[in-house]
């Protein structure tokens, strides 16, 4: 190591360079990069033997194979003849609609839950507590095998319970009647791109406008209800044009085994999700309730002196600035609920973690699966954080 | 919005760096004592030694660790050592196959064939270490040599004895993939259940064949697939399927756990081949000898009429073969890592393979499964074990 550190300061009154502090600094640092990077390799060339000698040495070419296994439910297409890396992409989805849907039912309730336990109703205080000491003191690996457990006593789909013949609740999920395309969806769905588009010229033009007479303004429910519009007006030209709704109703029709038509949540989904949301929604909840309990009273007192009502005050007053308390552990329990949903391959749902088990199982490849499954939730977690980050500088910019 | 570049730089460096670190940095660990001529060498395990004349010899061992003959320090040294052997079995209850009884002890045919290989290993079929394992969590735990056998109804294939890296002794149990369904749904074959909801457990062969059968013959089926056998049972027991799939063996025995079992059958139809057997992890070629012969020695036991109750007669045999066959004369065993009379620790402990296949599966028990191609060679069946010579 000696060797390679810089020369000496030569001087009458120069210290021997071993005990030159800057260069101890360097020396200790080069040491440790040193160290590290063996620990590293030491790692690494180990797990290469071994896997050598095992004939295990690790490749991606798999990801090009026919998976083989089947998918119970995938959000975009796809059957066993088709690859690893398309059943992996599954998973993605799968793990990605089930967070997305969640984060957002999560953020409701837990908001809802947070100003209840502030509530002044004695009662609804109450239940909040109850609600938030059970769930959050209970693992909730077990909650989700509950809810799944409980969707057994729905009855057999052969005697669903039926909600106006549109809904079938049965003991693998839940069916609804559902929107289908029908033969002029096409030319509908132009008159739907056009309201988009004129809803968007509307909000540039308006925002324009307002930052050349330097006023605030509101834009976006106007750019909203005019694209909302231009589509609804589409839809019954369509049906005047054609004598056809562009849009039907798919109802559900019971088959020997199945329902055909309309579209099934599945009992695994269903558990999934309402598992995590009843899960999270308690932590959000405590998170909202620290940041109202951390705007200061008096904010309250005045909003209240103004003449607002309470449902004002807290909507206009406390949480827009509550947000900038709650919004940074908000983005830990978002991470969390993603992170929580590899807990899915316990009641039959195919995350993404469920399905990388299973092509490691097949293909052997431990290793490319496991980094395969880490960079995807990395990504997953990285891409929630920059866009919580980049709320969370918006809300504090709106406050100065 | 730099720091949170830096954070996603930071991640992927610690990827990469774990993922193809290799050749690169192996140029700054033997920099100080070599500098440039090591550098391009074939990654060795030992960083430290001194150039010249280790960087040939390290090189060469571990490619020579996998063709060659394991030295001192194999896999059944390791296991004498430690005391006691590792068994992968089923973690869920698969009566008749892998179960604990109501005294804790596990029970079952491949139990049984843990027991023989440990009793032909240490004379004491109790020297074992269960290690309980789910279909997905097997081969990665045999591959990572948490276990030194695995004897969990696993089915030999060509994928996962090549790509796995792993090696199946004989087939201990020849099985075939079957499918259970209710009664009263009217299904007699397998073309009844077009649209039909499968329930089947993942990480098997049972869940590629499913979907192969029903490919091959035009019909479509939502699968419903668990991580465990027990999910799997209890969500076809609940009706949440229409249809059960998985070794007939295996659905014979979930059938004695379902709440009603008369109301269930299994259909008169075998979806595949499932030739069920120990398997080890590649690279030890003594060990699988070992854990081969083991399992031919049961076979042989009975080809010989040799039980464990009738052992001792034989011990005073004089014929030839039954000698070498019980490690009388001869040193075969030795040539495979075992002690001689390996056979006889077998036969006395734990039986010949009949004896092990009626205690879990015969007559006597719930399942009375016939022998079918699990009877010896000369009796119609599969079982056929290379003479002991």
């Amino acid at each position: 190591m000696a060797a390679g550190s810089p020369p000496v300061p030569s001087g009458k009154t120069a210290i021997p360079f071993y005990r030159d502090t800057r260069v101890i600094a360097i020396i200790a640092q080069v040491v440790f990069a040193l160290a590290v990077i063996a620990l590293i390799w030491f790692l690494y060339s180990n797990m290469i033997n071994g896997l050598r000698q095992a004939n295990l040495l690790p490749t991606f070419s798999f990801l090009s194979v026919p998976a083989g296994f089947p998918i119970a439910e995938s959000v975009i297409e796809y059957d066993p003849s088709m690859t690893y890396g398309r059943a992996f992409v599954v998973g993605i989805l799968n793990t990605v609609r089930v967070a997305g849907i969640g984060i957002i039912l999560a953020t409701l309730l837990g908001l809802i839950l947070g100003i209840a336990r502030l509530s002044d109703n004695w009662l609804l205080r109450n239940v909040a507590l109850v609600y938030v000491e059970i769930v959050r003191n209970v693992p909730l690996l077990l909650q989700l095998i509950f809810w799944f457990s409980l969707t057994r006593l729905f009855p057999r789909i052969q005697e669903s319970i039926s909600v106006f013949d549109l809904i079938f609740l049965h003991n693998r999920g839940i069916t609804l009647a559902w929107p289908q395309a029908a033969n002029d969806f096409e030319a509908w769905m132009q008159w739907v791109y056009g309201g988009i588009v004129i809803g968007v010229i509307f909000y540039v033009v308006r925002r324009i406008q307002f930052a050349r007479r330097d006023r605030p303004g509101v834009a976006l429910p106007y750019a909203f209800l005019i694209a909302f519009g231009v589509g609804l007006i589409g839809f019954f030209v369509t049906y005047a044009v054609n004598g056809v709704w562009p849009v039907s109703l798919s109802i559900p029709e019971l088959q020997r085994f199945n329902f055909v038509g309309g579209i099934t949540v599945t009992n695994s989904f269903a558990a999934m999700l309402v598992g995590l949301v009843i899960y999270t929604a308690v932590f959000i909840g405590e998170i909202v309730r620290s940041g109202i309990l951390a705007v200061s009273k008096g904010q309250r007192e005045a909003a209240r002196a103004l003449g607002l009502t309470p449902g004002q005050t807290m909507r206009l007053v406390i949480l827009p600035q509550a947000l900038r308390v709650i919004i940074p552990p908000l983005t830990s329990q978002y991470l969390n609920l993603t992170k929580n949903s590899s807990l899915a391959i316990a009641i039959a749902y195919p995350d993404l973690f469920y399905i990388a088990n299973t092509i490691n199982n097949q293909t052997g490849q431990a290793v490319p699966v496991i980094l395969m499954l880490m960079a995807s939730y990395l990504s997953v977690s990285l891409l929630t954080s920059l866009f919580m980050n980049w709320y969370n500088r918006r809300i504090q910019l709106v406050e100065r | 919005m730099r720091k949170s570049v830096i954070v996603i730089l930071t991640g992927l460096l610690s990827l990469v760096l774990a993922a193809c670190g290799g050749q690169a940095q192996q140029a700054p660990t033997t920099a100080p004592a070599q500098p440039a001529t090591t550098a391009p060498e074939q990654p060795t395990a030992a960083p430290a030694q001194p150039a010249p004349t280790a960087a040939p010899a390290a090189t060469a061992a571990p490619a020579g660790g996998t063709t060659n003959q394991p030295a001192a320090g194999g896999q059944i040294e390791r296991i004498l050592a430690r005391g006691t052997l590792i068994c992968g079995v089923n973690n869920n209850p698969l009566p008749g196959f892998a179960s604990v009884d109501s005294a804790g002890v596990y029970r079952g045919f491949d139990i049984d064939f843990c027991r023989a290989v440990a009793a032909a290993l240490f004379d004491d079929p109790n020297k074992i270490d269960f290690r309980p394992l789910s279909a997905q969590e097997r081969f990665t735990a045999l591959q990572s040599g948490e276990i030194d056998v695995l004897i969990r109804n696993s089915t030999w294939t060509l994928g996962r004895d090549g790509n796995l890296g792993l090696d199946w002794a004989p087939t201990t149990f020849y099985d075939g993939q079957g499918m259970m369904v209710r009664k009263d749904s009217g299904i007699e074959t397998l073309e009844d259940m077009d649209g039909a909801t499968i329930c089947v457990q993942t990480g098997t062969t049972t869940e590629l064949n499913l979907a192969d059968q029903f490919r091959a013959r035009g019909l479509t089926f939502t699968p419903v697939v668990f991580q465990d056998g027990d999910s799997t049972r209890a969500a076809y027991d609940a009706g949440q399927c229409d249809g059960f799939t998985t070794d007939k063996s295996g659905l014979v025995s979930s059938l004695t756990l379902l709440s009603n079992p008369a109301d269930h059958k299994i259909l008169d139809v075998t979806m595949s081949k499932e030739p069920l057997g120990p398997a080890v992890r590649q690279g030890d070629p003594q060990w699988f000898d070992a854990v081969r012969w083991i399992v031919f020695a049961t076979f042989q036991a009975e080809e010989y009429g040799i039980t464990s109750q009738n052992l001792n007669e034989f011990l005073n045999s004089d014929v030839p073969e039954i000698r070498r066959f019980l490690g009388i004369e001869g040193d075969l065993a030795g040539g495979i890592g075992l002690p001689n009379d390996f056979a006889v620790r077998i036969i006395r402990h734990v039986g010949n393979y009949k004896e092990i296949y009626d205690r879990n599966l015969g007559p006597d028990t719930p399942f009375n499964l016939p022998r079918g191609l699990n009877a010896l060679y000369t009796e119609g069946g599969l079982l056929y074990s290379p003479p002991f010579r």
